[in-house]
């Protein structure tokens, strides 16, 4: 189908800013009267403070206060709190202080003296799990309906798993089934078992997560740092204690989540409080190393995978165990990570068992493709393997198993909304050559050639939220949505569906967003690859209602029927006889005119209270079309990519070099063909930097993190992934989105770094490493015979 | 635990003449700073992980930047940053080996800031000691890389003496294979001493990692000709391409008559605290054809001796591979 705006190319309205830096970041405001926070944090990874003395702090020349945890609300374990008393990891913040300059700030964080008892701690989940091993906190290692409980394996069973065999006789705190597992394994002609670990890894997005805030009149100004807009305003509202209306959240722009930020984040109580008390406007900025403390991290996996493969290739059966780490107050991705397995080769039968461990590290939360991402890395060279030993081409293999729109999703096995990951590996292994690539020459020296290949999946749309356009009397088209700018620019990329059921020019569209007195309505949180299936129906939703009152308005005016008229040029007109019409203009005056529904002083009553705010604030003030997303959804809409990778690896240093590299998307209509190759060029980046590079770095003996600074964390750099990253899109509508469309955000990373640990294995003759990232020292050792796990002592958090 | 980035207050100075700064550094000695490129000092201040009460800006004082013919080679100001370095065209006929190891320091954002003098002098980047741990490199009494838990995947495999860090600093291996000398000026007056035995182990010294003193200024650095346009061999192995210290790396220099090797340097970085001069690789294939034989006959000698701690034995193949590499290149 042919789109006005759909499928085409635009550019944002705020990418010029982000170029001449003119985009203003929570950091770029000031207020008059404004002071600075900074935070003193946790040196011990466990512990109690008996004491904070700041009274020479507090007499310094230009400091104004100080907040702890004693003026917050009290938080219950294991939640992660904005300030605490009883510490649970390295980082974790205990008090902010103000002053009227940073300079004057961070030296009065020298003056106060803390005095803090140390406890026990634990920065391996197995290492908790062992029966005698510390708990993170005094009330236990795990939460399982929101309490605490202190789960413990025998010494026997953590050895066992750690040597990468099946635990016996152990609890687990989550686990589902489908499927005669046992009975489909008696029909497997290839069974095979694997260890895995999957290494934790912090966020380390561009813009620290500062904030400022001020108040006026009882109502909270907060220039935040969020990926979301409108979902952030509830939840930050109760962590502030007040109502939602007395909230205006300011965030035009910000420098990367990645599911970091998607919701409000417990610092952001701190500012807000804390500019509350002073009576101040308060900017409490963070610093690179208090992002990596703050900033949420990967969870870290170690696990056990089972799989069973019948003759024709399809997969039979999958049993799985996964030790997830939550680090302190944190949340694991194991059943997320069992469900991509699920997806993406529909096996027979499945079983997972898990248990997610609190340590003394820092939170785990989501980060791109939480769960999915991290067993695409280890999954693809163990399939590989399998595969392989059937005899079966890779990818034949993996086109076998490809869901379809007959398909399911996750553990719940939830139909899917439609998939078509066959059309996406047929696309791929035809662009990249596949066949060709297999039967070239593979050694020169000690350059290996390594082919691979790999599958992204993230459910990819929700639906329920509400859209709002407004045609103003000067004739222009406003465009309000609550979607938040986290540099996808999918905020953009949604609101023209709106402009595409209005068929109204762009230039003439005005986005309104990124301030919540601007009138925003409800929208979801920027999270899980959604966005883009969501709110292009939100929009649709609107837009049809604003058309519908056009034509009402019209048909009013000119006589007739509404199925008498017509849209087009910006003009509502009888389709018989177009030179009888309205512009857009003069039928958003009539609106005002009219009043009621058709100017926003009456609206539909499913709408949420956001935009109920948003369409009081706006009633008067042209034509509104407002509505819930009411379509029908049955079922998960899928976020699907495949991606093929060839690789030199130089066995002498373990280093290998990404020759070429293709990712083929399966997410529906394209919406925006350039957001589209920004997220898969992304994603693919984050991907290799997955399979190759970054990993949490904790001593044990300190609990200290090694890998605070960017530097230290090492994501890839641009000489470290192609010059050239090619993508595709299968662009297959899907039939439960108005324009066909779907999220991709996620599988785009999934893809890649299943693809390049593919493509090591089979440099390696098919050597499953079992580990992301794969080092360089892995390789080097592996190829020296030396052990590259040490001894056999495979832990989530250390080397 | 405080979390600084902003710069701490203290005294700056910033001289224009040499003189006045050997003066300064003279007067102020372990109370002052000496500020080149800066990619060194501003982690240790703003971090507070080091207090100086004044800081030298030597980036006023042209007279140690630049790269200037001699009578027996050339000589490079201290200040000369990492960049031109890798543009001069004299290093780069005559010393490529040099411009090969410039070219992979950290990124070029950084190389355009951060000096030759710089990247020498650097301390060592052991993340404990960074992060402030009472080691014994920073006055204390333990280790906390070279234990059965500690994460010292980076560290040295040669070398140990209560510390393990190792050399950083990749132009530092180019330089001892080349043989070079470094100018060290203090108010009292100049000395010489060869890069061979201007970076220093904690067996000799824990506390600093070269020879230099309080009070004095590495202001050049002096190659001779007795290698220039020799055959050079340069490879640093890094997980990242860009912005990355060496897991290690090898400076090779050698003189050929045909494809025989009459003379070699061979030196390996980040496997000790100073650059590794692999003696008995250069007494191994002295009379050798440069090839396949040579390499494979000295094959594990590069790596005698080493003792790898519980995460970096692959040090030990990947050196003894880019001994071979050089040899087979």
């Amino acid at each position: 189908m042919t789109y006005m705006h759909i499928g085409k190319d635009f550019t944002p309205p705020d990418a010029e800013g982000k170029i001449t830096g003119e985009a203003r970041y929570a950091e770029d405001f000031r207020k008059e009267g404004m002071v600075f926070a900074r935070l003193l944090t946790s040196p011990v990874p466990s512990g109690r403070v008996r004491n904070i003395d700041a009274s020479e702090a507090l007499r310094m020349d230009g400091v104004v206060g100080i907040i702890t945890a004693d003026d917050l609300p009290a938080s219950s374990v294991p939640s992660n709190p904005s300030l605490t008393n009883e510490p649970t990891y390295v980082g974790q913040p205990i008090l902010a202080i103000a002053a009227i300059s940073e300079r004057i700030a961070e030296n009065a964080l020298d003056r106060i003296k803390l005095d803090i008892e140390r406890r026990p701690f634990v920065t391996d989940p197995l290492d908790s799990l062992r029966e005698g091993g510390p708990d993170a906190y005094l009330t236990g290692n795990v939460a399982v309906g929101g309490e605490m409980r202190s789960v413990k394996w025998s010494p026997t069973a953590v050895a066992e798993f750690r040597a990468g065999r099946e635990p016996k006789n152990v609890e687990f705190t989550a686990e589902w089934a489908f499927g005669n597992l046992d009975e489909q394994f008696a029909q497997c002609s290839v069974v095979i078992e694997e260890p895995f670990v999957t290494a934790g890894y912090p966020h380390h997005s561009l813009e620290p997560r500062t904030g400022m805030s001020y108040w006026e009149n009882g109502r909270c100004y907060f220039h935040g740092s969020l990926q979301s807009q409108s979902s952030v305003i509830a939840p930050l509202a109760r962590m502030l204690q007040i109502e939602a209306k007395d909230l205006c959240l300011i965030n035009e722009t910000t420098g990367g989540g990645f599911g970091s930020r998607i919701g409000p984040y417990p610092i952001m109580a701190v500012c807000g409080n804390f500019s509350r008390m002073l009576n101040r406007p308060v900017q409490l900025r963070i610093t690179r190393e208090e992002e990596f403390f703050i900033g949420s991290a990967r969870s870290g996996q170690q696990g056990w995978i089972k799989v069973g493969l019948k003759p024709d290739g399809k997969v039979g059966a999958v049993d799985i165990i996964i030790v997830n780490d939550a680090g302190s107050g944190g949340n694991g991705s194991g059943s997320s990570a069992a469900g991509h397995i699920s997806t993406v080769y529909q096996p027979a039968a499945m079983r997972f068992r898990g248990v997610t461990v609190y340590t003394n590290t820092t939170p785990r939360g989501a980060q791109r493709g939480p769960g999915q991402n991290e067993m695409a890395a280890v999954l693809a060279p163990v399939m590989d393997k399998a595969a392989n030993q059937l005899g079966m081409d890779r990818v034949a293999f993996r086109r076998v198993n490809a869901p379809d729109s007959s398909g399911w999703s996750e553990g719940s096995q939830t139909p899917v909304t439609s998939a078509y990951m066959r059309e996406a590996i047929d696309k791929g292994a035809q662009l990249f050559d596949w066949q060709v690539k297999l039967s070239q020459p593979r050694r020169s020296g000690s350059k290996v050639i390594g082919i691979g290949v790999g599958q992204g999946y993230h459910a990819a749309g929700n639906n329920g939220f509400d859209g709002l356009v407004r045609i103003g009397a000067d004739g222009r088209i406003y465009l309000h949505t609550g979607v938040g700018n986290l540099g996808t620019y999918s905020y953009a990329g949604t609101v023209r569906a709106a402009a595409e059921v209005l068929q109204c020019r762009w230039e003439n569209c005005v986005i309104v967003r990124g301030n919540t007195d601007l009138h925003l309505p409800h929208s979801s949180g920027q999270g899980g690859s959604n966005t883009i299936f969501t709110h292009t129906r939100a929009n649709y939703v609107a837009a049809m209602d604003a058309v519908s009152k056009l034509k009402e308005i019209a048909a009013g005016e000119l006589g007739g029927t509404v199925g008498d008229y017509s849209i087009a040029d910006e003009r509502v007109f009888k389709t018989a006889t177009p030179a009888e019409g309205l512009t857009y203009a003069e039928a958003a005056q009539r609106a005002i005119t009219l009043g009621g529904r058709y100017s926003g002083q009456e609206y539909p009553e499913d709408l949420n209270e956001l935009t109920v705010r948003a369409v009081q604030g706006l009633a008067g003030s042209g034509l509104i079309g407002v509505a819930k997303d009411n379509l029908e959804k049955n079922g998960t809409a899928p976020g699907l990519a495949v991606a093929f990778a060839e690789i030199e690896l130089d066995l002498d240093t373990g280093k290998f070099e990404i020759l070429d590299y293709l990712a083929v998307a399966e997410c529906g209509t394209i919406v925006h063909p350039q957001g589209l190759s920004q997220a898969m060029n992304g994603g693919g980046v984050w991907g290799i930097g997955m399979a190759g590079y970054e990993r949490h770095v904790y001593d044990p003996q300190n609990g200290l993190p090694a890998n605070i600074g960017l530097y230290q964390s090492k994501p890839p750099t641009f000489l470290d992934v192609p010059v050239k990253m090619h993508h595709a899109a299968v662009d297959l509508p899907d039939p439960q989105n108005p324009f066909g469309a779907r999220g991709i955000g996620e599988p785009a990373m999934g893809c890649a770094v299943a693809a390049v640990t593919s493509a090591i294995s089979d440099a390696l003759d098919g050597h499953v490493f079992g580990r992301a990232p794969i080092t360089a020292e892995m390789i080097v050792n592996h190829v020296a015979q030396s052990s590259y796990n040490n001894n056999n002592t495979l832990k989530i958090n250390t080397y | 635990m405080p979390s600084h980035d902003v710069m701490p207050d203290m005294e700056l100075y910033q001289p224009v003449q040499v003189e006045d700064a050997l003066a300064l550094a003279g007067r102020l000695a372990e109370r002052g700073w000496l500020l080149g490129g800066g990619q060194d000092t501003y982690g240790w201040l703003k971090d507070r992980a080091k207090a100086p009460e004044a800081m030298i800006d030597l980036n006023a004082i042209e007279s140690l930047r630049g790269i200037r013919e001699t009578s027996d080679g050339i000589e490079i100001g201290a200040l000369t940053t990492l960049s031109e370095l890798i543009s001069n065209p004299v290093i780069n006929e005559r010393y490529g080996l040099l411009a090969s190891a410039a070219g992979v320091v950290a990124s070029p954002q950084i190389r355009n800031v951060g000096t030759l003098g710089g990247n020498l002098a650097q301390d060592v980047r052991c993340w404990y000691y960074r992060r402030g741990l009472s080691c014994y490199r920073a006055g204390g009494n333990l280790c906390y890389a070279d234990t059965p838990e500690g994460m010292n995947r980076e560290h040295a495999i040669f070398g140990a003496s209560r510390c393990v860090a190792v050399t950083p600093s990749d132009t530092a291996s180019a330089l001892v294979a080349l043989e070079a000398s470094m100018v060290i000026r203090s108010s009292r007056g100049q000395r010489n001493v060869s890069a061979e035995n201007f970076f220093v182990g904690p067996d000799v010294n824990i506390l600093h990692t070269t020879v230099l003193r309080p009070g004095e200024i590495l202001t050049a650095v002096q190659i001779p000709a007795k290698w220039a346009n020799a055959s050079f061999y340069w490879e640093k192995v890094a997980d990242r391409n860009v912005w990355d210290f060496a897991l290690v790396n090898i400076a090779v220099a050698m003189k050929l008559n045909g494809d025989v090797i009459e003379d070699s340097r061979f030196v390996c970085g980040a496997v000790e605290c100073k650059p590794r001069r692999l003696l008995e690789v250069e007494r191994a294939v002295r009379g050798q054809p440069r090839g396949d034989a040579t390499a494979q006959a000295v094959h594990g000698i590069a790596s005698r001796g080493a003792r790898a701690l519980t995460h970096n034995s692959y040090k030990i193949p990947m050196m003894d591979n880019l001994v071979k590499r050089a040899l087979t290149a």
